[in-house]
């Protein structure tokens, strides 16, 4: 079976500073794959490779084995991937639907059309994916009063507006109330499940990444340096070396 | 060989005082984040004050203790201007202190007029630098060298307090990130005072400085700016040796272009700045901004919602009250109308460049005397039918508009903005400079409306179909699906091309359409008036749209149109009085203080505190 999505040996050099070195992984259908790393490790060096934000020194993506690595962000979103940023980018001047609704006119490739009123437009299935995301009690709200969590979760629902098969997601629950990073990721695991969406993220919360990652990658200094599942990375010595010098907090986390 | 050494010698004497005003300029700018427009007043001011001094002030001592002097009571004039005017509106949306600026200008050019009259002044002559000395056979005014001299020194010196001392720490530190510099507790109010006091006195040591040699008039404050804006930008903003090689180079060069060139001395200026900007889009010294991911500054848009049956019931009376005009008024009355609803039209196509597309455009005249250029050379020269020119005239500043907008868009911010500047300028200039074509200052006359169209009210009436009917597309493309990826290439750059929208694509054919509805309001216009002028392409026409759209409010869909509404009235009932400037000016200063939202914002928020309008509604 083909991966969803393949890197083989990507590599960015800033300079003479190596801030991403040969990363091969793979991810594949319907998983939710988390790559961690202190910070500075690369892990939104890697991320922009992805997405095409940031040309790559060397190296491949592969998206279901056809290579994308050098497409522009808008022909990689267009190839079936959505994602959410650190700091949430939203339409301020919208409300929540109209966020959605303008995912839904670029999709349908409805960007130049003069005639119509945007607002009537994919109105139902705009609120099926506010709806899917929590959020459609809130559709008509002005975006820009939205508190932290509901904008996540709004930027999710533009997200999963194209129907991606993988879904990249960048600390998503990064700002957030330990409450709402919770609910956030338990969102994301269940649309996982129900529409057989892959998920490559970065996080910081050690409880998030175990509680709900399937598999975790560790970057460190650019490098690949462990890959497991929850249990396999907390008892990792280098992962620990690298987290706390060595110290055991992360098994007595485990314990709950 | 002698000729050249000596062309090249007076361009550096030509570019000291363009260069001290750049410098302020780009300082104020820098710290404040306000383009000063009002800079070219300060260095008239600079001009007539060191005059007034060099008549009482005797001998080699006063002349530079003039100099000198002018440069202080204009520092102490931008202090003035600071606290008054700015102060209050600094945490208005971004660019909104232009508007204020803008009536800073009008005041001063009355005050001049009123204290110093409307005569050019001729400058004195240095004492003891009066004649020439001879250098490789060819005479150099021996003042040009005193200048050759004293600029280097004024640049050391600004440099070495911008580098070296603690308040040039402060300065270069508000310039990189003022909110960081008011947490470590530097009191941001006074430095920003002390900045546009130094900004202001070095505009008034440039005018003073050139005295000898262009004296000086009540045409100085807007014939600086272009050549200004050119130098800060091809310089970079906020770089100090930028500008200073910048001034010299656009000296230097306006100097051979005198020399060799005559015609084109004013088109070579703007076609240096844009080569320079397609090769180093942010200058020679300049880097890049750093843009926030904001969007829009400060308080987000409303969102808006196509018109209620109510507001379509209301729109339509207005309509046909406006119909109805012939009825009851005078054939004056219609050609005020007339003019009210071009001006109406023409400021709507800025407001959807800037307001919804978040596209300041510092030279939309550029679109609506060219419209009207086009209409008028078709006629004149091809013999073209009023019908025919009519509707070529709005595809022609469509095209310039979208040819002009390829290339600024490659640029953001106040580059973007400096830049459609440069290119409305640079059309001005084409125009004004090639007479044998455009009739160049006598301007084109004799264009008038085809047999049917004639009568004032049968005129009237056109003019209405086609500035409401602009004005009702323009609004109904705010609603449609492009009118939103517009707004949402706005507020976030970054989200619409993750999602698929070409960003640039959307704001070329933005800025394109807005063109085009500028072209209809410029080619309604030369065939009300029956003539068409180099005045509808230049930097006054460019800011009336743009204080119109600030001042009817950027973030409220009828904004523009409000606005022109409002303006062009006041305006016409404003121009009977002889210093009309002066009162207008203050009109707007005291607008831009009491309602930094735009007439239109201001009072929606009004409304909503009496809870006359529910939340998110759009006007």
């Amino acid at each position: 079976m083909t991966a969803i999505l393949e890197t083989r040996g990507l590599t960015k050099v800033f300079g003479g500073v190596v801030a991403v070195k040969d990363v091969s992984f793979q991810l594949h259908k319907g998983e939710l794959l988390a790559l961690i790393g202190p910070n500075g490790a690369g892990k939104s060096t890697c991320f922009n490779m992805l997405m095409g934000q940031l040309p790559v020194t060397s190296g491949d993506v592969y998206l279901e084995g056809e290579r994308i690595t050098g497409l522009t962000p808008r022909q990689i979103w267009r190839k079936g991937v959505g994602r959410t940023f650190q700091i949430t980018a939203t339409y301020a001047s919208m409300t929540v639907i109209e966020n959605v609704q303008m995912a839904l006119m670029s999709h349908h490739g409805e960007i130049l059309r003069f005639l119509p009123f945007a607002t009537r437009m994919h109105r139902d299935e705009a609120l099926a994916l506010l709806d899917m995301v929590g959020m459609a009690n809130q559709a008509e709200r002005h975006s820009a009063v939205l508190a932290y969590g509901d904008l996540k979760r709004m930027e999710l629902a533009i997200a999963l507006a194209h129907t991606p098969k993988l879904l990249l997601m960048d600390e998503p629950t990064a700002g957030m109330a330990p409450k709402e990073r919770v609910a956030l990721m338990q969102l994301t695991a269940d649309i996982v499940r129900d529409r057989g969406v892959s998920v490559l993220f970065t996080e910081h919360d050690m409880d998030v990444v175990f509680a709900h990652s399937h598999r975790i990658m560790v970057l460190n200094r650019g490098e690949l340096i462990a890959e497991g599942n929850a249990e396999q990375i907390r008892n990792n010595p280098m992962v620990q070396d690298v987290y706390l010098g060595g110290g055991t907090v992360f098994a007595s986390e485990g314990a709950q | 060989m002698e000729f050249f050494v000596a062309q090249i010698l007076t361009g550096l004497a030509n570019a000291s005082s363009l260069f001290l005003v750049a410098c302020g300029l780009s300082l104020i700018f820098g710290v404040t984040r306000i383009v000063n427009f009002a800079h070219g007043s300060l260095y008239m001011l600079g001009a007539y004050i060191g005059y007034s001094l060099m008549q009482v002030l005797p001998g080699m001592i006063g002349f530079w203790g003039a100099i000198l002097l002018a440069g202080v009571i204009v520092g102490v004039i931008g202090v003035a201007i600071e606290m008054l005017v700015l102060r209050p509106v600094y945490r208005a949306p971004e660019l909104f202190q232009l508007v204020a600026t803008f009536g800073v200008i009008l005041v001063i050019q009355d005050l001049a007029l009123i204290i110093w009259g409307p005569e050019d002044l001729l400058g004195p002559r240095a004492p003891g630098l009066r004649g020439v000395v001879r250098i490789m056979g060819e005479p150099i005014p021996k003042y040009d060298i005193a200048l050759l001299v004293i600029t280097p020194l004024v640049a050391v010196a600004l440099w070495y307090l911008i580098t070296r001392t603690r308040v040039g720490v402060l300065v270069r530190a508000a310039t990189q990130d003022r909110e960081m510099v008011g947490a470590l507790g530097v009191n941001q109010a006074w430095l920003f005072t002390g900045v546009f006091a130094l900004g202001s006195a070095l505009a008034g040591l440039g005018g003073a400085l050139q005295l000898p040699k262009g004296g000086a008039d009540l045409m100085m404050d807007f014939n600086i700016l272009p050549p200004l804006f050119v130098v800060v930008v091809v310089g970079g903003m906020g770089s100090l040796p930028g500008a200073y090689l910048a001034a010299i180079i656009i000296s230097v060069l306006n100097v051979f272009g005198v020399a060799y060139m005559p015609q084109s001395t004013l088109v070579l200026m703007f076609v240096v700045m844009i080569v320079v900007l397609m090769i180093r889009p942010y200058g020679l010294f300049g880097r890049e901004e750093v843009a926030g991911e904001h969007g829009q500054a400060g308080e987000p848009e409303r969102p808006i919602k196509p018109a209620s049956d109510k507001i379509r019931l209301l729109v339509t009376a207005g309509i046909v009250i406006l119909a109805l005009l012939p009825l009851y008024g005078s054939s004056f009355a219609q050609v005020l109308t007339t003019d009210i609803l071009i001006f109406c039209l023409f400021a709507a196509s800025l407001h959807f460049l800037l307001g919804l597309g978040g596209m300041v455009s510092f030279g939309h005249a550029a679109y609506y005397g060219g419209g009207a250029y086009v209409a008028a050379l078709l006629v004149t020269h091809a013999g073209s039918p009023m019908e025919l020119a009519f509707i070529l005239a709005p595809l022609g500043a469509g095209l310039a508009a979208l040819v002009i907008g390829w290339v600024c868009l490659r640029l953001t911010g106040v580059y973007f903005a400096m830049l459609t500047l440069a290119f409305a300028q640079l059309l001005w200039s084409l125009v004004f400079q090639w007479g044998t074509v455009t009739g160049g200052d006598d301007g084109l006359i004799n264009i008038w409306p085809a047999e049917w169209l004639k009568d004032t009210t049968i005129y009237f009436y056109f003019a209405l179909f086609f500035a409401v009917g602009g004005i009702l597309v323009m609004r109904h493309v705010a609603h449609s699906p492009f009118g939103y990826a517009l707004r949402a290439a706005r507020d976030s750059e970054r989200q619409a091309e993750a999602t698929g929208i070409n960003t640039k694509q959307v704001q070329l054919l933005a800025f394109g359409f807005a063109g085009m509805m500028g072209g209809l309001a410029g080619a309604l216009f030369v065939f009300s008036k029956g003539s068409v002028f180099p005045n509808e392409l230049e930097i006054a026409r460019s800011f009336d749209a743009l204080i119109v759209v600030f001042l009817g409010g950027v973030k409220t869909l009828s904004g523009g149109v409000v606005g022109a509404g409002v303006f062009k009235a006041i305006e016409d009932v404003l121009t009977r009085f002889e210093y009309w400037r002066l009162i207008m000016g203050l009109l707007i200063i005291f607008v831009v203080i009491l309602a930094p939202d735009g007439i239109v914002g201001s009072l929606r928020k009004a409304a909503r505190r009496v809870g006359g309008l529910k939340a998110g509604g759009e006007e």
